[in-house]
């Protein structure tokens, strides 16, 4: 079962997303089995042996009536440090060339930038960002790489974002981060969550994977 | 404690339980069995939770050592080489050959205590897109030693009742209710959805269910304007696609997967569910399954409903599948009547 929670991508939908995802982890529902939140949305998946569609949505109304009750805590703010161009962002210099900007440009523009994490999805650990510059706005590749390494940065047009795992992919590269955004022996397994603030900030490689 | 060596895996074989729930806002997917009847079945006829972890095989099977014995049950597709739903008694430094598929796509390899792997996230299932889970997070290799654990008590020896075995004969009708996007599809999409077969492509794995037949145009996926911004784990763009491998079929877990954000005017990335079946610009439908990317930007015309989501996991690449409406209402129905099979002696083993 879907809950919407706006039309359109933006901040006050984001709240209202992250504001439910509290409400039913800290209250859970007993036959939800999986929250799965985006930009105006939660999907909500339940066991239907368990609960109906009714029963489920009926639940739901009454978390909806409370959502302006809560309190979330202040959002955190993480660094993400990038080694920029080279080896770890091998079409930093295209991408540059495309927007027609020097690459310090990019990495200027780009490690200046506000981020905002939406939701995490599609992947473990893989975290939505919002806030990257349209000026940095670039089609992805028309032929996706076979492996890209897990921590690659990337932009697709308007949407930047890391990799958690080395997968085949078709961003452009424009660096890489020696965190892991998901670690398994961690805790918490993410590095990100949702409503986090985040910031890159461009290293040298030999100071980014001491 | 006990044992198994892999003599040989077969295709691809992986430990699998009932996979991991309620991890989809860290964007985890459940994984787990393919065909979780059959693995609940199974486990039961050797005396485990319905839980415990087993091994799942695709496709053809493998050759397995016991040096200490044990208990074991062959649950799913009938592969060759050994009998399918019945208690078997393996003895100490025996060895089980289990062959290729006479149909369907998995067999579980049930083993008396379960097999015993460090959890993730609660779960023994293997993510093989990520290495999450399972075996080292992977398939498992000639030479692998797996260990099971301890069961206390004999088991009874028994096998499926007739009446099961009809059951749970293969369909290749699945029953679906409307996707959130139905109505976004043209009056022709829906009603070819619902009327004429799809075959399951070659290139179709643990995360998706790639199908091929009539094109179904969604309002949302005709606009040229849309964004494929795939982060691409594949290409959206059908054009793009490389071409599929020929012959290793669901070896990898990523394949399945696209990552569109939205396009402008049109849909918005939501979260996707089990056995939602979406319909990218390409108009061919893709069934996300077990491994599946938690959310999706494409316009979904149905999703697959819970009572027959576990003979998804028994489809295998060339297979033709249609398509049956159904009510939320009778969804609900069906998959209690399931649950109430399931739990039912009588109805599932023979005397």
């Amino acid at each position: 079962m879907v809950v919407r929670l706006g039309r359109q991508i933006n901040a006050e939908a984001r709240e209202r997303v992250r504001r439910l995802l509290w409400l039913l982890q800290a209250e859970p529902i007993a036959a939800v089995r999986s929250l799965h939140p985006a930009y105006c949305s939660v999907l909500v998946s339940f066991d239907p042996a368990r609960a109906t569609h009714a029963e489920v949505g009926r639940a739901l109304e009454g978390y909806l009536e409370r959502l302006d009750t809560v309190r979330l805590p202040p959002p955190r703010v993480v660094e993400i440090p990038v080694c920029y161009g080279g080896e770890h962002g091998p079409d930093l210099e295209e991408l540059a060339a495309h927007c027609g900007l020097a690459p310090s440009g990019v990495v200027e523009l780009h490690a200046s930038g506000d981020y905002t994490v939406d939701f995490l999805g599609f992947a473990p650990g893989f975290a939505y960002l919002s806030g990257l510059s349209p000026r940095l706005a670039t089609p992805r590749l028309a032929v996706p790489r076979r492996r890209v390494p897990a921590g690659s940065v990337g932009i697709a047009g308007e949407q930047t974002g890391v990799y958690p795992f080395s997968t085949p992919g078709g961003w452009r590269l424009i660096g890489r981060t020696p965190l892991k955004l998901f670690d398994a022996g961690r805790e918490p397994m993410s590095l990100l969550e949702i409503g986090d603030r985040v910031r890159f900030a461009a290293v040298e490689a030999e100071r980014a994977w001491q | 404690m006990a044992v198994i060596e892999v003599l040989s895996p077969g295709l691809l074989t992986t430990v699998q339980d009932l996979g991991r729930h309620g991890y989809g806002h860290l964007g985890v997917s459940p994984s787990g069995a393919a065909d979780p009847v059959a693995l609940r079945l199974g486990n039961r006829l050797v005396g485990n939770p319905e839980s415990a972890a087993a091994l799942e095989m695709t496709l053809a099977g493998g050759r397995f050592r016991f040096p200490d014995g044990a208990v074991v049950a062959l649950a799913g597709a009938d592969f060759e080489g050994a009998p399918l739903w019945t208690t078997l008694e393996v003895g100490p430094e025996q060895t089980l050959s289990v062959g290729a598929a006479r149909s369907g796509a998995r067999c579980y390899l049930c083993v008396r205590g379960g097999i015993a792997v460090p959890l993730f996230l609660g779960s023994a299932s293997t993510q093989l897109a990520c290495a999450l889970g399972g075996f080292h997070g992977r398939r498992l290799r000639r030479g692998d030693l797996l260990e099971t654990a301890a069961a206390q008590g004999p088991v009874a020896r028994r096998a499926l009742s007739p009446r099961a075995l009809e059951y749970l004969a293969p369909s290749n009708t699945l029953r679906v209710t409307r996707g959130p996007e139905w109505e976004s599809f043209d009056a022709s999409s829906g009603e070819a959805f619902l009327s004429t077969p799809y075959r399951v492509a070659a290139d179709s794995d643990r995360a998706g269910l790639r199908l091929e037949g009539a094109s179904l145009v969604s309002c949302f996926a005709t606009a040229s304007t849309m964004l494929a911004c795939g982060a691409g784990l594949q290409p959206a763009a059908p054009q793009a696609k490389p071409p599929a491998p020929r012959g290793s079929a669901f070896p990898r877990g990523l394949r399945s997967r696209t990552l569109a954000m939205r396009a402008p005017g049109g849909m918005i990335t939501e979260g996707v569910d089990l056995g939602t079946i979406q319909a990218p610009p390409s108009g061919q439908p893709i069934i996300l399954f077990v491994e599946q990317q938690t959310t999706g930007g494409y316009p979904r015309i149905g999703v697959v409903a819970s009572v027959d989501l576990f003979r998804v996991g028994q489809l295998r690449p060339g297979d033709e599948v249609r398509f049956r409406l159904v009510s939320l209402e009778e969804a609900v129905r069906l998959i209690r009547e399931q649950e109430q099979l399931l739990a039912s002696e009588e109805f599932l083993f023979a005397d």
